[in-house]
């Protein structure tokens, strides 16, 4: 499979601390892939290095074979390389349907496109979505009005309004109800098969990233620890280690 | 009624009122043109403050570029006033071709160049600057005009310059005026109304809202920035250029008000309601009553009744007049609060 994203040596510091050390991998087009590794140990910020959020000290970064390390976070995500936040970011003070109609791409938006009002057609295709993560009832209620699960459920939805390529999805399952988390799983597999969309998936949640995940990336300390299909990273010695600390 | 005729009564009826005015209260011809220009500063006002969440002290600037270049270009395209002696002997007959109203409207068609090039390339700087650093800047930039004009001797430096006598009766300079005042009011409030109904209105609202994430979504950040504070210096320097001319002299102090006019935007939207589309309108008619009624009737203490107006405004009306009614009735003002919607179950149906 050919390679949608490929991170070749990415090193970040923040002063005297490494938070991404040397870093390599790739996500092919078409798949599922997991990023996982304890609390601090660089997952985020390589997130924020890939979209452009911070100028990385050393690598390449490539999307779809062109290099994107330079470019600036809205010039990525044009290119159709997309991330939802952690600490989920909506429009809170907008209604959940506003926060869908301005997700579409903004591509080419000379004055004309500016000053035009949302198509019929956009609005639709954000009914659907608001539908396809089960928000369609509250789609009139402010964001700002939703609890922190439906937050992440309309981030994701507004992440498709933009139909990435590439999506960098950051905890999609932290706060969300424990029965809601396997719909949930269902939908992102739905996304990636049905929607053609390639998903980059931070998760601390074992049960979530083994059922979704093809393969996955191990973090600790700012360095890549191991990589494989989940069942082996499961069984790794060195993960285990990392997460429970060795004995 | 539907909503659509009831805006639409509304409507006729500030338009009737607005029409009328004049002759029903010939006095307060001036008063109330000056009403509608606050109207307008608090709209434009709004359309960084309110609605994108940029606090700027500093759109006065636009003004004073539109008093300044109106008046020049009167003063560069030089012409006789009728009726006015001439060297020869002879008294002047109006130029079809220069006379009063052709050299205001040449004046402010540059004003209006002017003040876009100045908001566009003031903008691109400043508008990277983010909450309180960008308030503090305009701040500086609206100060820093204001010590430019005083210290230019092409344009009269600290010793002002004037604007041409209007050619006709003094009541019928006021008319003109006002009428001039109300149709530009009207005029930027449906333009507002339009914009904020557009994929315009719901971009600045993101931006006010999250701008890391509106960045994060591709969306044009800084053109959707620049274009929303060349709208507001568009329509604030055709009212800077009306205002020099109906004011006559100009000088830092008519035309960068800062500390009146400035501050006043400001106080306006937030007593009527940031972010909003009549919070402005409403909160400019009561703010500029009001403080015509301290000046009759509390001459002397006129500074100090405004100052606690403000703090009243600011301590008890945070989210404005019209805020306060939205938070009050929520479903008025189109936002479903059904407990249905609220409490609805997230049901993820399995995959069909």
């Amino acid at each position: 499979m050919t390679p949608i994203l490929e991170v070749r040596g990415v090193t970040k510091a923040f002063g005297g601390l490494v938070a991404n050390d040397n870093i390599s991998l790739t996500v092919p087009k078409g798949s599922i892939v997991g990023l996982m590794g304890p609390n601090g140990s660089g997952k985020t910020t390589l997130f924020n290095s890939i979209v452009g959020y911070h100028p990385i000290d050393r690598g390449s970064i490539a999307f779809e074979g062109r290099e994107i390390a330079k470019l600036r976070v809205p010039e990525i995500a044009r290119l159709g390389l997309l991330r939802t936040f952690q600490q989920t970011r909506i429009y809170s003070k907008m209604s959940c349907l506003e926060n869908m109609q301005i997700s579409v791409p903004d591509t080419r938006d000379g004055l004309r496109t500016m000053f035009s009002k949302v198509p019929p057609a956009v609005t639709e295709q954000a009914e659907g979505l608001l539908e396809f993560v089960g928000l369609h009832p509250k789609r009139h209620l402010r964001g700002g009005e939703l609890s922190f699960g439906q937050r992440k459920l309309l981030e994701l939805a507004m992440a498709l309004m933009h139909e990435p390529k590439l999506l960098l999805l950051d905890e999609p399952t932290a706060g969300i109800n424990p029965v809601l988390i396997n719909n949930l799983i269902d939908r992102l597999k739905r996304i990636n098969a049905d929607l053609g969309v390639t998903l980059f998936v931070i998760e601390h949640n074992m049960r979530v990233i083994m059922k979704l995940a093809e393969h996955i990336y191990c973090l600790a300390h700012g360095q890549l620890l191991a990589d494989g299909p989940p069942e082996e990273i499961q069984t790794d010695q060195r993960v285990i280690d990392a997460y429970l600390g060795a004995a | 009624m539907t909503d659509a005729t009831r805006n639409l009564l509304l409507y006729a009826l500030i338009g009737l009122i607005g029409l009328l005015a004049p002759y029903l209260a010939p006095a307060f011809r001036i008063q109330m043109a000056l009403l509608w220009m606050m109207i307008l500063f608090a709209l434009t006002w709004d359309l960084g403050g309110g609605q994108m969440g940029y606090n700027s002290f500093g759109n006065i600037v636009f003004f004073g570029i539109g008093c300044y270049a109106a008046a020049v270009v009167q003063r560069e395209l030089f012409f006789t006033v009728e009726g006015q002696p001439q060297a020869t002997g002879d008294l002047a007959t109006t130029s079809p071709l220069f006379n009063y109203f052709n050299g205001f409207a040449v004046g402010l068609a540059l004003a209006v160049i002017i003040a876009l090039a100045v908001a566009a390339a003031l903008g691109s700087g400043i508008l990277g600057l983010r909450g309180h650093y960008f308030a503090i800047c305009t701040l500086g930039v609206g100060i820093a005009a204001g010590e430019i004009a005083s210290g230019w001797g092409y344009i009269g430096a600290g010793s002002g310059m004037v604007a041409p006598i209007f050619p006709g009766h003094p009541s019928q300079a006021a008319l003109f005026f006002y009428y001039l005042f109300f149709v530009l009011a009207v005029i930027c409030f449906f333009t507002l109304k339009g914009l904020y109904a557009s994929r315009f209105g719901l971009a600045i609202n993101a931006i006010r809202d999250d701008e890391d994430k509106a960045e994060a979504m591709g969306i044009h950040t800084t053109r959707y920035k620049t274009v929303a504070w060349c709208i507001a210096a568009f329509f604030l320097a055709l009212a800077g250029g009306a205002f020099g001319h109906l004011n006559n002299f100009i000088d830092r102090e008519v035309a960068f008000p800062g500390i009146t006019f400035g501050v006043w935007m400001v106080l306006m939207a937030i007593l009527g309601g940031k972010g909003t589309l009549w919070g402005p309108v409403i909160g400019a008619t009561i703010f500029h009553v009001t403080q015509e009624l301290f000046w009759t009737y509390l001459l002397g203490w006129q500074r100090v009744a405004l100052g606690v107006l403000i703090v009243v405004i600011v301590v008890f009306f945070p989210l404005g007049i019209m805020g306060w009614l939205r938070e009050r009735w929520p479903e008025k003002f189109g936002e479903t609060v059904d407990l249905e919607a609220r409490t609805a179950p997230i049901s993820l149906r399995e995959s069909q």
